[in-house]
């Protein structure tokens, strides 16, 4: 359900907002931060969940800006336009724009257009399109013309369609509208004629584009009320032509068509648009919000101090000017089912509190928190603490950590974390942990360079982590290969679904041993095999084992006949380790690690055979090991236990008999399991007769120990 | 110290009714239990877990519900159609109503407490005002075509949601229109009252959900299942620092091994009990401030009175069921051994009475003389004396007839040493005096409780030369009463926690009080006053440890021999303090249970301290001196008591 929250104003101090409202507020590098550029001279930073400013520029007396301040997302620096054709680029740092880098261009700019992840476009007011970079290098360059004599550039927006950028801009002349389309890798302009139906005479007042994968969606509110929807090609068919495009109806009367002041529109999402205006001619202006695919009003709020008429909307924050406030109304969407809206309205979280946190803190009491009203005081209240503790220097540790990680270098969030690390356990721990990953990992996707194993390995062994926290972790992990990190996580996290841990396998089985080489896993759980040179004791003791049984029953003794004229080497050879040490240790977390049969089955399925073969062969040896003491356990700090290699063998031939069976090398390996197991079988069910009789000793001991319902003792008291 | 001979007897074939309901007090922090026998007791919380009070039970009165309204009125309803509200002062039924409808299947009250809600059998719900010394009938709702079963939290109708062959057991109601039921298919499901869309279900268990209760917040509830299951339910935001919260089933408890027919929740603690006759305290960790022993699981199964009485003279014991008494001989040795042997046996013991009683009541207290030839036990409406006469192995029992009109009910009975008198705690507050003497009895005296008070005294004790007779209720300080002069002759000092046992000392008159915190007070009669020995006590303090015992002492005695020693046991062990030695501090071992075989007398004389304690026997029901060298122990093995239960729900285990 879509929704409005409570309202805030950014801050006390009036703007000096003319007749005709705010330049603009535009967003700046970083999510929570906006700049906002008044009708005057300056430029004010904001930070909307501080509700705070934190910068403030100004032009010189004489100078007024004439477009809005932008960031250049590439180089952090903020853009404006003051008299028109003065450029001023500076930084967070800088204090006075008049000593700010300042270009005079040729003609006279209509607006700066900066999205994420390409260099800002500057429009003149004459319909030409620069690119910022290639306009520094010669700013008194020439500006072609590009739209006629009275011809004005009413609205204009930027996209990033399939990582083009194309700028579509909106001029009028007469009455009559155009729409004129560029797209920048081609170069190509395409003009388009906007027909305005049956309604002639009616006048745009505002509009508003989204982009889909084809079509632009050009939506315009008229000033009778109604809001029209334009769609228009984004690769023209004809780019020479003059092409036309008509409108449709949208949605009907949504504001009064004869408002005093003006009105807005902002399409939030795919489904929702924002309405700045007066539902009705004498009604106070209303902020609502409509679904235009079931055309029905979803919310809407009062604004009883007037507007601009302008509305801005940026990553969930709705901005207007309420009266002489900035205003911000936090929207929020969220999926909601008719049960849900049948049964119980949900009700929204905080508005203050725009990064949710996504991690519950179970240790800490507040869950059955008697604090927890929802009055609208006590929110009040709330957010003026908030304000004070954040007008204080001091930031906490773990806010810190997280604007570190969003920006700096991974040396430096290593150190970062190192010191948070470090720190006493705050109740918050584990969220704040949480937080961290989720912000690493998030950067991590982003920058594909950007990889900063450290911070991740030194989060993970905090025992606060698990998968499903995460579970991106084990993703990007699988991704680099970096066996490590993975071996770490199989230790570490208690929930790993099976097709991760299988995943894990996968590359720890097929990992070059030289790339094994390099890295530096755990072998707490390895013993190292290589000395024990029990090769002939082996031999002798499947002789004793065999002990109970006739030989003759066994079906395969001629194949064990055939097996033991096989060369003595090769007999040497299974009691080897067959794999390096590093990926045995590789190979123990899996075999330390949860799962479910069920859906681990599948999955062992996609494994290749040379591969099973090579696990079956460790899994092998490891039970030769085993077996090789009576308390049935592999030396070394934490080896995997015989249950937990029988049950891989099963699983493993479970999953793959029949690629197995076909397998000519791994017919030894098969036949020499059978012996063992066979072998084994026999030395337990001589266990089981000898079990018995301990059992009766043991009955006899215990009637002994029972007395009846009446005895005489004798008690000494010391 | 000390060698015993012990006849350590396990043939009292006790078995502890099965609980029905628990009600819990929030305002005295006390809590209410009913048994399937129609027994209520009431526990006090806060002092230590104490059974203070007990209602007897009554063949036809099978309890369904239990509930405090009012603030301290306790009331019940059970199936013979009744709402009952029990006196908590006097210790019996103000009242019975009967509501006209059929038996009572469940029981509520209004949230202001002023109102009393019951669902019968007939399918009526009826409404009943709670007026300060009555209940009146206020209204009928409409009858329903099912039975009402369902329980109603609050006074209002509740659409149904029963499934076709689906009972459920219990719902509850919150404050935000959130109704919780719970069902006979292992569910609790969570419902919208407004519109009676299902909201969330939760399938917790294979069998029956029996029981819930929410906490007072409404921030956290509990619900039993017939499994031996109790399951938490906390209230939890979605996020951290988010509004919005969800029920979430937080933590599972497998204390029972049968059905839980009951649970409550108290700001601090779970409370659930069932078939399996333990009435479980499971406190909530997060919610316990300090975590010190309060915070451990208490299990509670036996009764903390005494139902054993024993003849020292003819070595007899008397054993109280619900419905009967049995007389036991204890059997004999001649031969001799060392610690921990078990000797052979000359005689075993006898079975040498069993007496009935008549009549749907169960027994309150039942006491066998010392000389052994007087029994005497009570119910609610009567009391009875016994006879008995001894002729070699044959043993004769005459029923003395003829009681007078005020020996109706008895609290406590206690023969006096010399067996010539008898003294009968009334329910009336009244203390009588009856000398026996041949076959007949005479009334001798009656003290009268102060006036304005109508409590009960549940304890008696009198000193072996039968000078003094000292008596306990529930909550006020002990009386202690001279019978030769008949007055009164002292009271002593008010203590904050009740008395769990008591007993007076043989020549010196001491007054050995326990109490229901593990204190032990010595008094001394004659001189009105502590004796020094109490003050060092209470100067240094107990060990720890023994502060931490969870089962009250219910039995004080001394040896004939020896003055500086008492006797007296709980549960879990048994222990002889001697006043000569040092007191142990919290840095001593209190427990030795390794006799010094090898070490030197240094090393023992400096180990040792004034509590000798044995745990061998257990759990413990009764020990007593029978002479200087031999003791009875009475135990009681909880595999015997779950050997006789109904078999719980077969689960099907791994490999079986």
């Amino acid at each position: 359900m879509a929704a409005l929250e409570e309202e805030f104003t950014l801050s006390s101090v009036v703007l000096s907002a003319g007749p005709e409202g705010l330049l603009g507020v535009e967003q700046s590098d970083k999510t929570d931060q906006f700049l906002v550029t008044d009708s005057g001279r300056t430029v004010i930073l904001y930070k909307v969940s501080d509700q705070k400013p934190l910068g403030s520029w100004s032009v010189k007396q004489g100078q007024i800006i004439t477009c809005p301040a932008v960031c250049n997302f590439q180089t952090r620096e903020y853009i404006v336009v003051h008299d028109n054709k003065v450029l001023r680029i500076w930084n967070n740092e800088d204090v006075n724009l008049d000593k700010v880098f300042k270009a005079t261009l040729s003609a006279e700019v209509y607006r700066i257009l900066s999205v994420q992840g390409t260099e800002p476009l500057v429009l003149f007011k004459e319909g030409a399109v620069r690119g910022l970079e290639a306009l520094l290098a010669d700013p008194q360059q020439k500006i072609e013309t590009v739209i006629s004599d009275e011809e004005v550039i009413k609205w204009t927006k930027f996209f990033i369609v399939f990582r083009h950028p194309v700028l579509i801009f909106i001029t009028e002349k007469h009455g009559n509208y155009f729409a004129y389309v560029q797209m920048f890798n081609s170069r190509i302009l395409t003009k388009y004629t906007l027909l305005l139906g049956q309604d002639e005479n009616s006048v745009i007042e505002s509009f508003t584009a989204s982009v889909d994968r084809k079509f632009i969606s050009l939506m315009s509110l008229s000033s009778d009320g109604c809001i029209y929807e334009t769609l228009i090609p984004i690769r023209p068919t004809d780019p020479e032509k003059n092409q036309t495009l008509v409108r449709s109806l949208l949605l009907k009367a949504v504001v009064s068509g004869n408002t005093r002041n003006g009105v807005a529109l902002t399409a939030l999402d795919q489904d929702h648009i924002a309405v700045l205006g007066s539902p009705q001619a004498a009604s106070k202006e209303c902020l609502s919000v409509w679904n235009i695919k079931f055309q029905t009003l979803q919310t809407s709020k009062e604004l009883p101090q007037g507007t601009s008429g302008q509305l801005w909307y940026y990553g969930e924050n709705l901005f207007m000017l309420h009266g002489k406030s900035l205003t911000v109304i936090p929207y929020k969407c969220e999926v909601s089912s008719l049960a849900g809206a049948l049964g119980k309205l949900k009700h929204g979280q905080d508005p203050g509190t725009h990064v949710m946190p996504r991690f519950v803190n179970w240790e800490t009491p507040q869950g059955c928190g008697l604090g927890f009203q929802n009055s609208e005081q006590s929110r009040r209240i709330l957010r003026r603490r908030k304000i004070e503790v954040s007008l204080q220097p001091e930031v906490p540790p773990s806010k810190q950590l997280l604007s570190t990680i969003m920006e700096d270098s991974e040396k430096h969030i290593e150190v970062e974390v190192r010191k948070f690390l470090a720190l006493k356990q705050t109740p918050d721990f584990h969220t704040v942990i949480g937080d961290t990953v989720t912000g690493l990992l998030e950067r991590c996707k982003a920058e594909p360079s950007f990889y900063p194993r450290n911070c991740l390995v030194q989060l993970i062994q905090t025992h606060v982590l698990s998968y499903s926290l995460c579970p991106d972790l084990m993703e990007i992990a699988l991704i680099k290969k970096d066996v490590q990190l993975l071996q770490l996580c199989l230790q570490q996290f208690p929930d790993i679904p099976e097709s991760v841990t299988c995943a894990c396998l996968k590359i720890f089985l097929s990992i070059g041993d030289d790339s094994l080489q390099e890295t530096d896993v755990s072998m707490e759980s390895v013993f190292d095999y290589s000395n024990s040179v029990h090769d002939e004791k082996m031999e002798e003791q499947t002789e004793i084992l065999q002990n109970g049984f006739s030989p003759e029953e066994d079906k395969c003794s001629n194949c064990d006949q055939e097996l033991n004229k096989k060369p003595q080497d090769e007999t040497k050879e299974s009691t080897s380790c067959p794999v390096v040490p590093k990926r045995a240790a590789l190979l123990n977390a899996i075999l330390h690690s949860a799962y479910s049969e069920t859906f681990l089955l599948p999955h062992l399925k996609d494994i290749p055979a040379q591969h099973i073969t090579l696990f079956l062969k460790y899994l092998y040896f490891l039970y030769l090991k085993c077996s090789e003491n009576a308390t049935m356990t592999l030396p070394g700090i934490n080896p995997p236990t015989l249950n937990q290699i029988m049950d891989w063998i099963c699983l493993l031939l479970d999953a793959n008999f029949t690629v197995v069976v076909m397998m000519p090398e791994a017919k030894r390996l098969l036949i020499n399991l059978y012996k063992l197991v066979k072998s084994q079988i026999s030395v337990y069910s001589e266990l089981n007769k000898i079990e018995v009789s301990f059992r009766e000793l043991q009955k006899l001991n215990q009637e002994k120990n029972n007395r009846g319902l009446y005895s005489i003792e004798v008690l000494e008291l010391f | 110290m000390g060698e015993f001979k012990v006849h350590r007897v396990r043939f009292f074939n006790y078995v502890p009714s099965g609980i029905r309901c628990v009600a819990y007090n929030n305002q005295s922090n006390r809590l209410a239990v009913s048994r399937t026998d129609g027994t209520v007791e009431v526990y006090n919380l806060s002092a230590n877990y104490f059974q203070e009070k007990f209602f007897p039970g009554h063949e036809s009165r099978a309890t369904e519900a239990l509930c405090w309204a009012e603030g301290q009125r306790l009331f019940s309803a059970g199936l013979n159609g009744e709402i009952m509200e029990y006196d908590l002062q006097a210790l019996n039924i103000k009242y019975a109503v009967d509501v006209f409808g059929g038996p009572i299947w469940s029981m509520a009250v209004s949230p202001s407490g002023s109102q009393l809600l019951v669902g019968c059998e007939d399918g009526s719900v009826k409404l009943f005002q709670i007026t300060p010394d009555k209940i009146q009938f206020e209204r009928n709702f409409d009858r329903q075509k099912r039975s009402a079963i369902h329980k109603m939290i609050v006074d209002r109708q509740h659409m149904g949601v029963s499934k076709r062959k689906c009972i459920v057991w219990g719902v509850a109601f919150l404050s935000d229109g959130t109704v919780i039921s719970v069902d006979s298919a292992g569910k609790v499901q969570f419902w919208d009252s407004a519109t009676g869309t299902l909201v969330k279900s939760h399938l917790i268990a294979n069998a029956d959900v029996q029981s819930i209760a929410v906490a007072e917040q409404e921030d956290s509830f509990v619900v039993g299942t017939a499994e031996g299951t109790v399951f938490h339910f906390q209230l939890v935001p979605v996020t951290s620092n988010s509004s919005e919260k969800q029920w979430v089933r937080t933590k599972p408890f497998q204390h029972h091994t049968h059905d839980v027919r009951t649970v409550a929740h108290s700001p601090t603690a779970l409370i659930s009990g069932g078939t399996d006759t333990h009435l479980v305290i499971r406190p909530l960790m997060e919610k316990v401030e300090v975590k010190n022993y309060d915070a451990a699981l208490r299990k509670i199964t036996f009764p903390h009175r005494r139902l054993i009485s024993c003849s020292k003279k003819r070595q007899l014991l008397l054993f109280q069921f619900a419905h009967h008494l049995e007389l036991w001989r204890l059997g004999s040795t001649v031969a001799t051994g060392k610690n921990g042997d078990t000797l052979p046996l000359s005689k075993n013991a006898d079975h040498l009475l069993h007496l009935k009683t008549k009549g749907p009541e169960n027994i309150i207290c039942s006491c066998i003389s010392p000389c052994g030839s007087w029994i005497a036990y009570s119910t609610v409406s009567r009391f009875f004396l016994y006879r008995l006469n001894y002729e070699h192995d044959n043993i004769s029992l005459k029923r003395v007839s003829k009681m007078p009109p005020f020996l109706r009910c008895a609290l406590q009975i206690l023969f006096s040493e010399d067996s010539t008198k008898l003294f009968v705690a009334s329910n009336q507050g009244a203390l009588h005096i009856v000398q026996l003497s041949g076959g007949s009895f005479k009334h001798l005296h009656a003290f009268q409780p102060q006036s304005g008070t109508v409590e009960a005294m549940c304890l008696l004790a009198v000193s072996s030369d039968g000078n003094w007779l000292a008596a306990s209720g529930t909550s006020a300080g002990v009386h202690v009463y001279n019978v030769k002069q008949l007055k009164l002759h002292c009271t002593v000092p008010a203590y904050n926690f009740p008395v769990t046992a008591m007993a007076i000392a043989p020549n010196t008159n001491n007054l050995v009080i326990a109490h229901s915190d593990q204190q032990v007070f010595e008094y001394s009669i004659p001189d009105k006053q502590y004796t020094d020995w109490s003050r060092t006590v209470q100067k240094q303090g107990f060990h720890h440890l023994w502060l931490q015992r969870d089962t009250p002492i219910t039995h004080i005695s001394f040896h004939p021999k020896r003055p500086m020693h008492i006797l007296l046991h709980d549960a879990y062990m048994f222990c002889i303090i001697d006043k000569s030695l040092p007191l142990p501090n919290d840095k001593t071992l209190l427990y030795n249970p390794f006799p010094p075989t090898n070490e030197s007398d240094v090393v023992r004389r400096r180990t040792a301290h004034a509590f000798k304690i044995s745990k061998i026997y257990k759990p413990l029901l009764f020990m007593d001196l029978l002479d200087e060298r031999t003791l009875v122990a009475v135990e009681r093995p909880l595999d015997d008591i779950i050997a006789q239960l109904p078999p719980p729900i077969k689960k099907k285990k791994f490999g079986t």
